[in-house]
C-alpha cells in the first residue's frame, strides 16, 4: 500500500486552479498539430473534450459505440445543471456551490477538484447559450432556475425535462464543427478493446469496427477516457442498454487504479419494476421533487388495500397519508440528496407500506402543487379561486409547462394519467460516483492516460447531488482537460507521429482477437443475457441500497461463481466479422464480471457508512450513515493484480483545509 | 398474447434481404416492443438461430436509437413514443405484426433491421451549428434577454431526436422535417441568426447530395414524428432558404 500524490497545487483554495493554468507549459500552434489524442466516448465529457482539442490545434480521433455521438447516453439526463450564477439573487456564490457538492458527497471528494469545478461553472451555462442551447426562459427573456436535492438555493438551468438532450446537442454541433473542418477523425460504432502502453505511457488503444467486426491499431500521444459509469453491473438501471465499463476496465488492467467503485448512486425516483422481462428502468427526474410530495399510508392495512387494488391512491384521505420526508426531514423535506431518499424509501416498503402490487413502490404526489398553481394563476387572471374545477385546469397546465414530457412517459410506460392519480416510483441504479483514480491533472495513474465525466471518480464523493454530473462533465471537457493535457503533451513536441507496428501493439491486438474468439467459439447453453441478470440479482441484493459484511462476503464469491459459469456455458450466436450484438455484449458482461467482484471487496473494506454507501454495521442512532473519519477519510484506490479480489490498495488522503468536516444533517 | 411476427431478415448491406415468420406466445401488455422481442431473441438463441438485430440504446425514448416500421407505421400505432417505449398493450392476441427497417435510400440496411442513418450526421456537419469557441471567453449567458416564446420554439425545435422516423413515413423519403428542426433552432435564437443565411443552404445542398427526396407537403412526417416536431418548422426553412437566395 502507499500514499497517492494527487499533485493539487499549493497555494490558497480559491486561486489554485488560476495559479496553476499560469504556470503550466503551454504548446505551440504549430506543434500541436504534431500531436495526436484519442478520446473514448463522445458524451458530455469526452464529447466537448474532443471538439476543444481539436478547436485548440490538436489531431483528435473520437470513438463512440453508438451510431451517432448525438445518442451518447448524456442526452438521457433529464433536470438540469447547476451553476454558481446567483442569478436570482438567493445568496449563492462559487464557495456555496462547492460546499454543498463537498458535503452533499459525504465529505469523501477533494476539496481541490470540487472547488475548481464551481468556479468554472458559471461559465459552462454562458458558453452553452453562446452555442444556441435553448435553456428555459422567464417572460423578460432572461434565463430560467430551479431547485434540486441537498441545496437550499435554485441554481439548476434546464431545458423542461431533457436539459442533458440539449447540451449534447450542443456538444454534438461543436464536434460537428470540427469533424468538418477535419480536425476529428470520427469512429461512430467502434468500440475500445485495450489500451496499449509503449514503455510506461499510454500511446494508442485497440479497437473493433462493430459493423465489419475489423480490429484496428491507433496511436496517439495521450489516451482520454471518457466512457461513462458502470451501473449496468445492476443489469437494470436507467443506463442504456450500450453503457459499458470496458474501456475503464481495460484501462485498470494495463496500470490504472481504480477508485471507491463501491460508490455507487441508487436513485429515489425512477418507475418501478413491472415484469420479468423488464430490461431498463426509466427515471421520473429528481426535479419532480420541487412540486411533487412523496407519501405511503400511515396504516399498514391501507397499503395491502393499494396492493390489491380494493382502494386507490385517492381514497386516502390527506391525514392518513404519511408524508415521511417531511416528517423527518423537516428542513429539507422532499428536496433531501438522493441517497437519503433511497433508503427512506427502502426503509417504509421493507417496513410493509410499500405500494404498487409488489409492494415496491412509494406515491409521488402532485395534487397539492396543481392546487397551488391553480390558485396562483386564478388569481393572476383575474377568475374565480374559489372553482376547483378551474384551479385544478388551471395547475395542470402549469405543470404540463414545467415536466409535461415526463408526465406523457410516465404515462405510455404505466397506463395511469399522473396528473389525476399520483405516481408510483422506487429507487434504482443511476449513476457511479467511483472510477478511475485522476490527480489534479484528470490524469490516471498511467502517464498519458487521463480519465474525464462520470468515468473518473474525483468530484462527488460518497453521493452525487442533482444536476451536477452535466456540470462535471461539461467542466472537464471544455475547460479543465484542455488545460492540463496540453501541460502533459508539452514533453512530446518533439516525439514525432507513433508507430502502430511495435511489439506492443501487436500483441494487445492478438490478445483482443483471442479473446473474442474464445467467446464466439464457446459453444455453451445459456444467452449471454441469462448471466448478466444473475450479476444484477446478486449486486441489487448484496452490494444495493443496503450492504453488510456478510453480505458482501458471499456477493464476492457468487460473482466469481457466475463468471466461471459464464466462461463455460455461454452461447454468442454468429460470428466475428459482422454485426453482431451478442458478441459485443458478451464482451461487456466479461469486464463487468470482474468489475463486479472488486466493487464488493471495496464495500466489504470500507468498514463506514457514508453517502450512498450505507454499511447495516455502521448507522447512527437514528439510522443516518455513520463515517469513519479517522480511519477511512480516504479515497480507496485499487491496483489490478491477475483475479479481481487481489487487487492492492493504495489510499489518498483527504484533507479539509476550507471546510469544517461534520455530521451530514438534512432534518 | 399470442403473436405472428413477420420479420425483416437481411445478412448484410450487400445481400437481399426477405420476410420470416416467427411465432410467439406468452407477451404481457406491460412489456414494451423491444423487450418483446428480446424474448423472441432469447427463443432464437436458445434454438441455435441467428438472432434479429435491431438498434437500440437508451429504451425511454430520448437516444433515438431505435427505428422499426411497424405495420407499416414508423414506430407502429401509437403516437408520440418511439418504438422503444412502444408497449404491448397496443397489439391484440393474435395480431399479425411486420416489423421492417425504416426504408430510404440514404438509409441503407446494415443488417436485418439496422440502418445506416449517417446521413443525417452529414447534414447537421455542414451547418449545423453557431461557429463558436469553446474555450469559455463569451459573454454573460443573460447578455441577450431571448422571448420566451422564441425560446420555447428554439427548444421545441431542438427535441428531435435524428430517429429518422420523418425519412420512413414520407413517400418521397424527404428529410425536410429533420433538417428543418435544426435550422429552425438556430434561426429563433440571436446568436443564430449571425450564420443563417450560410447554414440554411449548406444544409439543404447536404440535404439533397444524400439522396433524401423532395418534400410535397403530405404531412406524414408530422403525424409520424415521435416527438412532435411540427410543419412549421418546414415553412420557417422555406422561408429562410428564400431570403437567403436572395440575398444571393
Amino acid at each position: 500500500m502507499s500514499e497517492l500524490n494527487a499533485k493539487i497545487p499549493v497555494g490558497p483554495l480559491a486561486e489554485k486552479w488560476t495559479t496553476y493554468k499560469n504556470s503550466i507549459n503551454l504548446i505551440s500552434p504549430a506543434n500541436k498539430r504534431s500531436l495526436d489524442v484519442i478520446v473514448v466516448g463522445t458524451g458530455l465529457a469526452g464529447g466537448s473534450a474532443a471538439a476543444t482539442l481539436a478547436e485548440l490545434g490538436y489531431n483528435v480521433k473520437a470513438f463512440c459505440f453508438q451510431d451517432s455521438p448525438r445518442r451518447a447516453h448524456s442526452v438521457a439526463a433529464q433536470g438540469g445543471i447547476n451553476a454558481a450564477k446567483n442569478y436570482t439573487g438567493d445568496g449563492d456564490s462559487v464557495y456555496r456551490l462547492f460546499y454543498d457538492t463537498i458535503k452533499g458527497g459525504d465529505y469523501r471528494s477533494r476539496e481541490a477538484n470540487v472547488y475548481r469545478l464551481a468556479e468554472v461553472s458559471s461559465n459552462i451555462i454562458d458558453q452553452c447559450v453562446a452555442q444556441g442551447v435553448p435553456f428555459a426562459r422567464e417572460y423578460g427573456g432572461l434565463l430560467a432556475n430551479r431547485s434540486f436535492g441537498g441545496v437550499q438555493v435554485s441554481r439548476t438551468f434546464y431545458a423542461k425535462g431533457q436539459t442533458g438532450q440539449q447540451l449534447l446537442l450542443g456538444v454534438y454541433s461543436a464536434l460537428n464543427r470540427q469533424i468538418a473542418r477535419g480536425k476529428i477523425e470520427m469512429f461512430n460504432r467502434h468500440e475500445m478493446l485495450d489500451v496499449v502502453l509503449l514503455g510506461d505511457k499510454a500511446r494508442g488503444i485497440i479497437s473493433r469496427n462493430l459493423v465489419s467486426g475489423a480490429i484496428d491499431r491507433h496511436s496517439a500521444h495521450a489516451v482520454v477516457i471518457a466512457s461513462g459509469g458502470y451501473g449496468n453491473l445492476f443489469y437494470l438501471s436507467t443506463y442504456a442498454m450500450g453503457c459499458n465499463a470496458s474501456a475503464a476496465w481495460k484501462a485498470h488492467k494495463r496500470g490504472a487504479f481504480l477508485a471507491n467503485p463501491c460508490f455507487n448512486q441508487i436513485h429515489p425516483t425512477a418507475i418501478p419494476v413491472g415484469g420479468p422481462n423488464q430490461s431498463k428502468l426509466t427515471l421520473m427526474s429528481e426535479s419532480l421533487r420541487n412540486d411533487g410530495r412523496i407519501w405511503v399510508p400511515k396504516d399498514q392495512e391501507d397499503a395491502k388495500a393499494l396492493r390489491e387494488g380494493v382502494k386507490q391512491p385517492n381514497d386516502i384521505a390527506d391525514a392518513d397519508r404519511d408524508y415521511y420526508l417531511e416528517r423527518q426531514y423537516p428542513a429539507f423535506g422532499n428536496l433531501v440528496p438522493r441517497d437519503v431518499a433511497s433508503r427512506a424509501a427502502k426503509e417504509r416498503c421493507d417496513a410493509g407500506y410499500g405500494v404498487n402490487v409488489t409492494g415496491q413502490a412509494v406515491f409521488l404526489d402532485f395534487h397539492s402543487a396543481i392546487y397551488r398553481f391553480g390558485k396562483e394563476q386564478a388569481r393572476i387572471k383575474g377568475l374565480d379561486t374559489d372553482d376547483d374545477r378551474l384551479i385544478t385546469r388551471l395547475g395542470e397546465e402549469v405543470i404540463k409547462g414545467k415536466y409535461g414530457n415526463l408526465f406523457q412517459m410516465y404515462q405510455k410506460i404505466i397506463d395511469q394519467d399522473p396528473y389525476k392519480t399520483p405516481m408510483m416510483i422506487y429507487p434504482t441504479t443511476h449513476y457511479t460516483m467511483g472510477g478511475l483514480w485522476v490527480d489534479y491533472n484528470l490524469m490516471t495513474t498511467v502517464p498519458g492516460l487521463f480519465a474525464i465525466g462520470e468515468a473518473n471518480f474525483s468530484d462527488h464523493g460518497a453521493n452525487r447531488l442533482g444536476a451536477s454530473a452535466l456540470m462535471q462533465g461539461l467542466a472537464d471537457g471544455y475547460f479543465i482537460l484542455p488545460y492540463t493535457i496540453g501541460d502533459y503533451l508539452s514533453q512530446d513536441i518533439g516525439t514525432g507521429k507513433i508507430p502502430t507496428t511495435t511489439i506492443e501493439f501487436e500483441e494487445a491486438e492478438l490478445q483482443v482477437t483471442e479473446r473474442i474468439h474464445r467467446l464466439i467459439n464457446n459453444k455453451g447453453s445459456h444467452p449471454v443475457d441469462y448471466f448478466h441478470k444473475k450479476l444484477g440479482t446478486i449486486m441489487w441484493q448484496y452490494c444495493g441500497i443496503n450492504r453488510n459484511k456478510k453480505g458482501l462476503e458471499t456477493a464476492m464469491e457468487e460473482i466469481k461463481s457466475v463468471r466461471l459459469a459464464f466462461w463455460e456455458n455461454a452461447i454468442v450466436p454468429g460470428t466475428a466479422e459482422e454485426f453482431n450484438e451478442e458478441l459485443a455484449k458478451a464482451g461487456r458482461l466479461a469486464d463487468f464480471l470482474e468489475l463486479a467482484e472488486l466493487y464488493a471487496k471495496d464495500a466489504l473494506f470500507r468498514e463506514e457508512s457514508c453517502g450512498a454507501h450505507m454499511r447495516e454495521e455502521f448507522r447512527t442512532t437514528d439510522g443516518e450513515a455513520l463515517r469513519n473519519d479517522t480511519d477511512f477519510a480516504h479515497v480507496a484506490a485499487w491496483e489490478y493484480k491477475g483475479e479481481p479480489r487481489n487487487a492492492l490498495l493504495h489510499k489518498e488522503k483527504l484533507v479539509y483545509e476550507n471546510i469544517e468536516v461534520k455530521q451530514r444533517s438534512y432534518r | 398474447m399470442k403473436l405472428n411476427l413477420k420479420i425483416w431478415r437481411q445478412k448484410d448491406a450487400r445481400s437481399k434481404g426477405e420476410m420470416k415468420d416467427y411465432p410467439i406466445n406468452g407477451i404481457e401488455g406491460d412489456m414494451s416492443f423491444l423487450e418483446m422481442l428480446d424474448v423472441l431473441n432469447e427463443e432464437l438463441i436458445n434454438k441455435g438461430e441467428e438472432p434479429v438485430q435491431f438498434d437500440h440504446d437508451c429504451r425511454e425514448g430520448i437516444c433515438g436509437s431505435c427505428s422499426l416500421q411497424i405495420n407499416g407505421e414508423p414506430h407502429g400505432p401509437d403516437r408520440l413514443v418511439t418504438t422503444c417505449q412502444l408497449h404491448m398493450r397496443k397489439f391484440n392476441d393474435g395480431d399479425t405484426i411486420v416489423i421492417e427497417p425504416f426504408r430510404a435510400t440514404a438509409f441503407p440496411v446494415i443488417k436485418d433491421l439496422v440502418i445506416d442513418r449517417s446521413a443525417f450526421d452529414r447534414i447537421q456537419q455542414v451547418g449545423g451549428y453557431i461557429s463558436v469557441n469553446t474555450s469559455g471567453n463569451t459573454v454573460d449567458a443573460n447578455a441577450t434577454p431571448i422571448e420566451k416564446e422564441k425560446a420555447d420554439d428554439s427548444f421545441y425545435a431542438a427535441t428531435c431526436i435524428g430517429c429518422g422516423a420523418c425519412v420512413a413515413a414520407c413517400k418521397n423519403a424527404s428529410a425536410m422535417l429533420f433538417t428543418s428542426a435544426k435550422v429552425s433552432q438556430f434561426a429563433l435564437l440571436p446568436q443564430g441568426r449571425v450564420e443563417a443565411t450560410e447554414r440554411v443552404q449548406s444544409m439543404v445542398r447536404q440535404m439533397d447530395l444524400e439522396g433524401f427526396g423532395n418534400c410535397t407537403n403530405t404531412g406524414a412526417c408530422e403525424v409520424e414524428c415521435p416527438k412532435g416536431i411540427s410543419l412549421e418548422n418546414i415553412a420557417r426553412m422555406n422561408r429562410e432558404y428564400l431570403s437567403a437566395k436572395l440575398k444571393g
